[in-house]
């Protein structure tokens, strides 16, 4: 997998390192707001840093939560950089919603198919471009 | 996109500026819900109360400041801060100064002020099939699974444009279509006994929420009708071990009288059988500690219920709990005041037990870093203090927590976990 496109859920352009897993994560409990650590103990990334990177999560489960402490860590300048999802998450696309309209802070997110989604490997790195357009490099 | 003559009022600020701040975000959010329009909703409970940091509060304080008013009556959950009784523990004075800020701005938008994650159990819980806009995940599988109101999973920041405009995007639950069930669980070989256990339904919650994350599960096979607080639990469960939002159970839930009810008429997509097996690696899995050391116990997400207020009373009547252990009750302004009026709290705080009300200590920074092992017959305290506040859980049924606590060592029942 070299270039794939997907469905643009929040517009914009980012890089970084992926950090994919296939759970979904809450991030109330899941994602520090302060450091951008992984912190849910029970989830594969625990422990991991998501600050800059791709993130690459099937979608959100949990706490409604979630969309604040992204929103705070966008603030803070430890959210991931542009996150990829297998579906439109509302979760994580109205942080990126309000982010914008707080402090100018969007991020992009894109939705690939399951399929696709799979294929994503922590530790390459991706361009999400204009149009839902994401390439990966091998890392 | 079908916008109503009212939502292009909202848009072009006819309404105020915070309605039309309320409604931009709405307005960017509807393609992601995957609709093209908007509908009403006649009530509204906000989880946006939750203090996460400085961004939570300017949010709160930009709509306020901006004139917000809530369109509709809007509950409020629980925030970052016990208003009155913080300074007994270890909030942080900053923090309790932004989160009480925080309250403030959600109580002038006209907000009503429950300060709870169960407010289904007050006077303001809605009713069958009402439109409703609310966030906090168990509230929001409580409404729609146990009352069958009708809520999408909305997220923070959401609920209070929700409630502003009066207006939600037209999807998911909101519709019929949307809330027919999409796995068949069947329990099998779980004893009536069990199924009469306060113990078993944040289990069952934690299990469903892994078994379909994502999905609407229908539970067929149960033999007894739960209570209200049973029923709560399972929501709890469900929605911190995964995303459910509805959930089905046959004969108990109002959309369910039958298997063929919940799924309006169809066949089940899937159906996987749901033993005891499958009952006790749920059971494990909701405690991350095994040895013996008890440091806190704490009860009470959601928050604690009058009913649970009387089960525990006679529990810890004329007893103390040792020294070394913490125990906190976690419940709503409204329901100690009840509860203190029905003499039910006198035995519990003479007991030893500390009594937190307006949040809970996922949700404010209180507890000393002493506390490393606590014991809870929570499902969501087990799921996400592990990674909120960097401690073991242990989860045990409520006579344990009560017995633990006064031994000073964890002490479980297995009975029906055991292998």
């Amino acid at each position: 997998m070299e270039s794939v496109t997907g469905s643009v859920i929040i517009p914009g352009t980012a890089q970084g390192i992926v950090l994919a897993s296939t759970e979904p994560l809450s991030f109330w409990g899941g994602y520090d707001q302060h450091t951008g650590e992984i912190i849910d103990r029970r989830h594969p990334l625990s422990g991991e840093n998501g600050a800059g990177r791709i993130l690459a999560l099937p979608f959100t489960r949990g706490s409604s939560t979630t969309t604040a402490i992204l929103l705070e860590s966008v603030r803070r300048g430890v959210a991931p950089a542009g996150i990829i999802t297998d579906r439109a998450d509302v979760f994580l696309a109205l942080a990126s919603v309000v982010a914008d309209e707080m402090y100018e802070g969007a991020f992009p997110m894109v939705a690939v198919d399951r399929v696709v989604f799979e294929q994503l490997r922590s530790g390459d790195h991706a361009e999400i471009g204009e149009g839902g357009a994401i390439r990966i490099s091998p890392s | 996109m079908a916008l109503s003559e009212f939502d292009k009022a909202l848009l072009a600020g006819e309404e105020g500026p915070a309605a039309q701040m309320a409604m931009r975000i709405l307005n960017r959010m509807l393609p992601v819900f995957g609709v093209d329009r908007f509908m009403d909703v006649e009530a509204a409970h906000i989880d946006s109360t939750v203090y996460m940091g400085v961004a939570t509060m300017e949010y709160a304080e930009r709509l306020a400041e901006l004139g917000a008013k809530v369109r509709v009556p809007a509950t409020l959950n629980v925030s970052g801060v016990d208003e009155h009784g913080w300074q007994e523990w270890e909030v942080p004075e900053e923090v309790a100064a932004n989160a009480t800020r925080q309250m403030r701005a959600y109580e002038a938008m006209g907000c009503i002020p429950t300060w709870t994650c169960a407010p289904y159990q007050t006077e303001h819980a809605p009713s069958f099939g009402q439109q409703i806009a609310a966030g906090e995940s168990n509230v929001i599988g409580y409404y729609n699974s146990v009352i069958g109101a009708r809520t999408e999973r909305y997220p923070d920041l959401l609920d209070i444009c929700a409630a502003i405009t009066g207006r939600v995007p037209a999807a998911g639950l909101h519709l019929d279509e949307g809330r027919k069930g999409t796995v068949l669980l069947r329990l099998r070989g779980v004893s009536r006994q069990l199924q009469e256990d306060d113990a078993f339904y944040p289990v069952l919650g934690h299990l469903i929420g892994r078994m379909a994350p994502d999905g609407i599960p229908v539970i067929e096979g149960m033999d007894v009708q739960p209570t209200n607080d049973q029923l709560k639990a399972v929501c709890a469960g469900g929605a911190s071990s995964g995303a459910i939002a509805l959930f089905h159970m046959v004969g108990v839930t109002p959309e369910a009288p039958t298997t063929r009810d919940a799924f309006q008429g169809a066949e089940p997509p899937r159906v996987i059988e749901v033993g005891m097996d499958e009952l006790r690696r749920s059971y494990q899995d909701l405690s991350t500690a095994d040895g013996e050391r008890l440091d806190m116990v704490v009860l009470g997400s959601p928050h604690f219920s009058i009913d649970e207020f009387k089960a525990l009373a006679p529990l810890v009547k004329g007893r103390t709990k040792a020294d070394g252990v913490d125990f906190l009750v976690t419940c709503s302004r409204a329901v100690r005041m009840i509860a203190e009026h029905v003499g039910l709290l006198e035995p519990i705080e003479t007991f030893g037990a500390k009594i937190t009300v307006d949040t809970c200590p996922l949700t404010s920074p209180m507890l000393p870093d002493r506390i490393k092992n606590m014991m809870t017959n929570s499902a969501k305290y087990a799921y996400y203090s592990p990674g909120l506040l960097g401690v073991d859980v242990i989860y045990g049924r409520l006579t344990d927590c009560v017995e633990s606590a006064i031994q000073g060592r964890v002490i479980r029942e297995e009975g029906p976990w055991k292998a």
